[in-house]
């Protein structure tokens, strides 16, 4: 199954990720409209000091620790892809306690999100990859890269 | 064809029936559930009364979950006794259902204290099935005065559920502090300060002497008038049928890493199951929905004769209180770190290099990377631990661990194989 990497040494610590996952995910046509002035709530993000950065969304795990941990049932797996049914979640972030990567966060509304690939979104494949500047984030098979 | 029985119905019995089905597509499978309904989420029952969920997203599967996995399910049964020897299992009906592994995930019930005079009390509640939730539910009213007894996890979730529903709630505790099995005291102070702020009163280091007459009299003197009660005192595994076939139980029925009980061919899972605490480093029983489903899952993978292990178990808890979220994990010895800010607290405990437990409250972005690093053992000395102490960072690790970590290794199984 092609999953999200990153290339720490590629990345340049933009934050474009971080925008073109919220404008994927708006459902809206216009990224000044869905985006400007507004807090925005990714489900990417990029971590960092300055001097390296990196970007972290879900993993996509096999064997997901935060679906075994789901109180509701509500994070299920679709043909390889960790999804959740965000209607069933009550927020109590329990997936984010068990997340070994910390990929999870969150949306404004206290109820949780995540990454889904963007496969059912307008993008149809990962805009984070997509709209990377430097290549740094790509999706591939594992170990295509390498 | 392979005979499975799981004793119960809950989120254990269904991990239990996913992990047979990873290795098994064909065995037959019955599950004897207590309750009549299909698996639920128990921990939303608070989230339900206070209209933040409903019956039909309380479903822990979907609709055709036993159906898709073939499994018969009889509804309103309990089980009576294990008979190892013979590999049976007894109904209540008097129904007899032969088994080559049984998986026992018969959950716990709520511990009523023999107090003096409740057998008077016309409206008192437990605070563990979907069904003492409806009860409960139905009998509030806009002026109720609450009594809640214990102001642990289940006691004060009923009170969040609950307060805007009510007149006024008081929560007592024998304990001198609220949450005392996750907090520690200043931690409980600034917590028990945000729900009085929220309208709960407390009367902690007391207990109840006696009811009488629609009041609680307290050990303290102290009268506290009520028209609803709230046992949420504690909890007790439901072992009694292991220990009574000849297995060994202490608090709950002691199982190995394989979710195996000391009787052949039995397994155990969930709160009845007393299993290993990777950062007790001893047996405990953890009584958490995660736990649970990774017992479950662990006993279904073995009983279905694959070899999987569960060894990383920890004590964890991601609660929130009207608004003030909180996180915990392990055990809480050793050295402290603490790190404060305004309504918030990080306390990480740390013994012989390695993070044994924390506490965080306020800030919980990203903490599964602290319950990793519990949970898997990773030795502080190859961290930057520093670096997280403010908030939950991949920085601690380093670029070689970073590659490893998301360079392709997404099957996260237990650490423990």
């Amino acid at each position: 199954m092609k999953r999200v990497y990153v290339k720490e040494e590629w990345c340049l610590g933009c934050h474009l990720c971080e925008y073109n996952c919220a404008f994927a995910n708006s459902g809206l046509k216009d990224m000044a409209f869905a985006l400007k002035g507004k807090p925005i709530f990714p489900r990417i993000h990029v971590e960092g000091d300055g001097r390296i950065t990196f970007a972290v969304s879900c993993r996509h795990c096999e064997d997901p620790l935060c679906l075994k941990s789901c109180i509701a049932g509500a994070i299920y797996l679709d043909g390889g892809v960790v999804r959740i049914r965000r209607q069933k979640c009550v927020g109590c972030l329990t997936c984010v306690l068990v997340c070994p990567y910390g990929a999870l966060a969150p949306a404004e509304d206290g109820i949780m999100q995540k990454c889904e690939l963007c496969l059912e979104n307008a993008c149809g494949a990962p805009a984070c990859v997509t709209g990377c500047p430097n290549r740094a984030i790509v999706y591939e098979e594992e170990g295509a890269g390498t | 064809m392979k005979k499975y029985v799981i004793l119960g119905n809950g989120v254990a019995a269904a991990a239990c029936i996913e992990g047979i089905r990873t290795v098994d597509e064909k065995g037959e499978i019955t599950v004897v559930s207590a309750e009549n309904r299909p698996v639920y989420s128990r921990p939303l029952i608070s989230y339900l009364l206070e209209g933040k969920t409903d019956l039909p997203r309380m479903q822990y599967r979907p609709a055709d979950f036993y159906e898709r996995n073939g499994v018969r399910v009889l509804y309103g049964k309990f089980a009576q006794g294990i008979d190892p020897a013979t590999h049976t299992v007894r109904l209540d009906d008097r129904t007899v259902l032969l088994y080559d592994r049984l998986c026992v995930a018969t959950g716990s019930r709520s511990f009523v204290p023999p107090f003096e005079g409740l057998d008077r009390v016309r409206r008192k509640y437990t605070f563990m099935s979907l069904d003492d939730a409806l009860a409960l539910d139905s009998e509030i009213k806009k002026d109720s005065r609450v009594l809640i007894v214990g102001a642990g996890l289940i006691g004060l979730k009923c009170a969040e559920g609950i307060r805007d529903r009510v007149g006024s709630i008081t929560v007592c505790d024998l304990a001198d502090r609220v949450l005392s099995s996750i907090l520690d005291a200043d931690c409980a102070a600034m917590v028990q300060r945000h729900l009085e702020e929220n309208g709960l009163s407390f009367l902690l280091g007391d207990t109840v002497e006696r009811f009488e007459d629609g009041t609680a009299r307290m050990k303290s003197g102290r009268e506290v008038p009520f028209d609803v009660l709230v046992l949420a005192v504690g909890v007790r595994a439901n072992s009694e049928m292991v220990r009574d076939a000849g297995g060994r139980v202490n608090r709950g029925i002691v199982i190995g890493e394989k979710a195996e009980t000391s009787l052949a061919d039995v397994y155990a899972a969930g709160d009845c199951a007393e299993g290993f605490d990777a950062s007790l480093g001893a047996g405990r029983v953890l009584a958490i929905l995660p736990n649970a489903y990774m017992q479950g899952y662990t006993a279904g993978v073995n009983m279905a004769g694959g070899d999987t292990g569960y060894t990383s178990g920890i004590a964890m808890n991601s609660i929130g209180f009207f608004g003030l979220h909180m996180m915990t994990a392990g055990v809480y010895e050793g050295e402290m770190l603490e790190e404060r800010e305004e309504n918030a607290i990080r306390r990480f405990f740390i013994r012989d290099g390695f993070l044994k437990g924390f506490i965080l409250i306020g800030g919980t972005d990203r903490a599964g990377i602290y319950t990793s690093l519990i949970r898997d053992r990773i030795p502080l000395s190859e961290l930057d631990f520093d670096r997280a102490k403010k908030v939950a960072s991949n920085l601690i690790f380093s670029q070689q661990m970073r590659r490893k970590k998301f360079g392709g290794v997404v099957k996260y199984a237990d650490s423990g194989k």
